[in-house]
């Protein structure tokens, strides 16, 4: 029987409101119970003195890039970064190479995270067979096989009619689909956000409106079909005026954004000299749309932060600006990075943002976890509000460096990560 | 004085003084053109390597002459026949390049950035000499000298723009360098193809009467007839009604207007053949002044000072 004490720490659950100096109890992979000074009584224990106690992060939007793509990341690699961020958990897209459209490949990408993996794997299945747009994929199975929930991330369904019988075929399930949204056709050659900045950088530009416009689509089908729908990666202020509203109808719509989109403008795509590390999909965007979004998290209508980490090598990105892959990696930097800049300024109170990295994305896809609830899993976070660091890519788990933060000094960083009840990551 | 950059990748981030520095250099060095042997010694021992990888007549040409009058040892490379077309990435050949130890490469690239690249990871000097549609920082200059030269200033003068913006990094680089002397610019063309937030910087109009009225100097940009395809206008017949440059359309402008087109044309589209070949034309002298642009740069970056050029 293993059991780990976690000892004097200050304990924040959203789920249950508690906000207490507390220990928390792990007994065989679940929380046992949460109190007063508990007894050790042969628990391996961990000191939690001046550190935050959470209920375990998750990231519902990682690539992993295996199968397929191994030299950009791996499983094995992937959540050991996750876990050196302070996530137990990932959910992992589908556009891998195969495209994870069928049973046996979650399978194999499930028993890979069971034998490799430091943190849980959730895989997402793809909406349509390859990511193709045309034939549905088999939700049903790949849902027995351990999907838990639906996109064809990167390569949006571009069909309406698809994308409605996909919302209505979910329901069978009781599966969310997550959408990227982009409307392909206003976004073709496009490297950078439409506007002033990519005027002046002779960088073909997609609009804003382009992202909000599939948000308007899926708002509609979702309420059309009954459907549920997740917006991924929200950028653009008029997206989230479209999700704002959709809420307030009653649609079954929730959104997540990424650090990047909170703290980044494309002005750093200029700045940095067309650093290819400032291009990813959605584009950074204007300040307006930057500072929306921002009040979208502070008012709700943002249900989670997802760090979209997108691994790439050195040679798909040490390439001229237009031809580099779309992506940053985010499962190192996304926590402090959102403590440093969310939490040490006031603009989010901690148990919001804790919420927003746990519960709410537990809520959102139906996972266990996101709480510190006795019986639900011992996944649980610690954080260390007080520990300054700089961004330093070369010691990153991930197999990949592509990040626009590096050298970045924050305040705020994970401390410990327990998955199931072990410890899987440790501050050195 | 020296000139204080090592390479020049567009004219954004050139001081005025620094811009009139190239001008001047440009006017002192361009009597070398007109000497019955054409060659001086300033830059005997340099390398300079000609990468480009769009084709070009006018500006690959401009820059092989200035070099050979400067006496710098030259090469130019034309993507087709490299390892470029076997897969080799930009900055492998970059730096493969630099092996051979050049003191400048001028590069002409089809990515707005490129340049950028190449300077941020190799020792020599990089002149960008067309990246996608970002800028074109010698051109404008020759644009600059050419109406200085007709005009005796460049503050205070009027200057059109018109035609194809979003793609123009003619445009871009005229834009910068005319602001930045004091000139007022307006922008014309169809609002497909002039990009947002530019009104910032130059008046913006989709009328070209508008913008030719009253103007210095009018400069059409070359429209390209695949845009026709990307549903940026309807047909060139109705662009040339709309946007063409015709004889009639030109006597909105002062009577002394410069009438300016950075090659190569399409007569009967942007502009009208006898307005091209006509009286207000300057842009055969336009392509003399490239020449002596060019000089002054190479000159300028490869150490030279301004002072002993005139």
């Amino acid at each position: 029987m293993s059991r780990l004490l976690v000892k004097g720490g200050r304990v924040l659950d959203p789920s249950q409101g508690v906000d207490a100096a507390l220990d928390v109890l792990l007994a065989d992979g679940k929380v046992e119970k949460l109190g007063k000074r508990l007894a050790a009584r042969g628990a391996e224990v961990i000191e939690a003195d001046g550190l935050v106690v959470c209920p375990g992060f998750i990231d519902i939007h990682t690539h992993l890039r295996e199968p397929g793509h191994e030299d950009k990341e791996t499983i094995a690699s992937g959540t050991r970064a996750a876990a050196a961020g302070g996530f137990t958990a990932v959910c992992a897209m589908p556009n891998t190479d195969p495209v994870n459209d069928t049973a046996g490949i979650t399978r194999a990408i499930v028993e890979r995270a069971r034998s490799e993996g430091v943190t849980r794997v959730y895989p997402i299945g793809a909406i349509t067979r390859g990511q193709n747009g045309e034939e549905l994929s088999e939700f049903g199975d790949l849902q027995q096989a351990g999907c838990v929930a639906f996109s064809d991330d990167g390569k949006p369904v571009a069909s309406a009619r698809m994308m409605r019988r996909a919302l209505e075929y979910a329901r069978t399930f009781s599966v969310v689909l997550i959408d990227h949204c982009e409307e392909a056709t206003l976004a073709e050659r496009a490297c950078m956000n439409e506007g002033p900045v990519a005027t002046l950088l002779g960088l073909c530009g997609a609009p804003a409106a382009g992202e909000a416009i599939m948000v308007e689509r899926d708002v509609l089908l979702a309420e059309l079909t009954g459907g549920r729908v997740h917006i991924a990666h929200v950028s653009a202020a008029a997206s989230l005026d479209a999700v704002r509203r959709g809420k307030a109808r009653g649609v079954k719509v929730t959104a997540e954004v990424t650090p990047h989109h909170l703290f980044l403008t494309d002005a750093v795509v200029r700045e940095s000299g067309y650093d290819t590390s400032t291009k990813m999909n959605p584009p950074l965007r204007s300040e307006s749309d930057r500072v929306a979004v921002l009040e979208g998290l502070r008012d709700g209508t943002i249900d989670c932060i997802a760090t979209d980490h997108a691994p790439h090598t050195v040679d798909d990105k040490h390439v001229e600006y237009d031809q580099a892959a779309f992506g940053i990696v985010g499962l190192e930097t996304a926590v402090p990075l959102c403590l440093d800049r969310l939490v040490g300024p006031g603009v989010v109170a901690l148990p919001q943002l804790v919420a927003l990295f746990s519960t709410n994305p537990a809520r959102v896809l139906g996972l266990p976890g996101g709480t510190l609830v006795p019986g639900s899993p011992a996944d649980v976070t610690l954080l260390d509000l007080a520990k300054r660091g700089t961004v330093d890519p070369a010691r990153f788990a991930s197999r990949s460096r592509n990040t626009p933060f590096g050298g970045w000094t924050l305040r705020g960083w994970p401390a410990v990560t327990i998955v199931g009840g072990r410890v899987a990551w440790k501050a050195s | 004085m020296s000139f204080p950059h090592r390479n020049l990748l567009g004219i954004e981030p050139l001081e005025p003084a620094e811009i009139l520095m190239i001008l001047d250099t440009a006017d002192a060095l361009r009597e070398i053109l007109d000497r019955p042997i054409k060659k001086v010694p300033a830059l005997r021992g340099k390398t300079v390597i000609n990468l480009f990888y769009e084709p070009s007549t006018r500006t690959r040409s401009s820059f092989e002459i200035a070099e050979r009058v400067l006496s710098a040892d030259s090469l130019s490379i034309a993507t087709a026949a490299s390892s470029v077309s076997k897969g080799e990435t930009l900055l492998d050949t970059a730096r493969n390049l630099e092996a051979m130890n050049p003191d400048m490469v001028v590069m002409r690239h089809a990515s707005s950035g490129a340049p950028h690249m190449l300077a941020r990871h190799c020792s020599f000097s990089v002149v960008n000499a067309g990246d996608g549609a970002h800028e074109h920082p010698t051109q404008a200059l020759l644009d600059a000298l050419t109406m200085r030269q007709k005009k005796g200033r460049l503050q205070g003068l009027r200057v059109a723009i018109v035609g194809d913006i979003l793609h123009s990094r003619v445009a871009r680089s005229n834009l910068w360098l005319l602001t930045k002397l004091g000139a007022s610019v307006v922008l014309a063309g169809p609002p497909t193809l002039i990009p947002p937030g530019l009104e910032r910087l130059a008046q913006v109009t989709h009328r070209i009467d508008e913008a030719v009225e009253g103007a210095d100097v009018v400069m059409m940009l070359r429209i390209q007839l695949e845009r026709m395809a990307g549903g940026f206008f309807a047909t060139t017949r109705e662009y040339h009604r709309v946007f063409g440059l015709t004889a009639e359309r030109v006597r909105r402008a002062k009577k002394d207007v410069l009438v300016m087109h950075p090659g190569p044309m399409n007569r009967g589209v942007e502009i009208a053949s006898e307005v091209a070949d006509g009286p207000y034309s300057v842009i055969l002298d336009q392509v003399t002044n490239g020449v002596a642009v060019r000089m002054a740069v190479l000159y300028l970056l490869l150490g030279g000072s301004a002072e002993a050029a005139t």
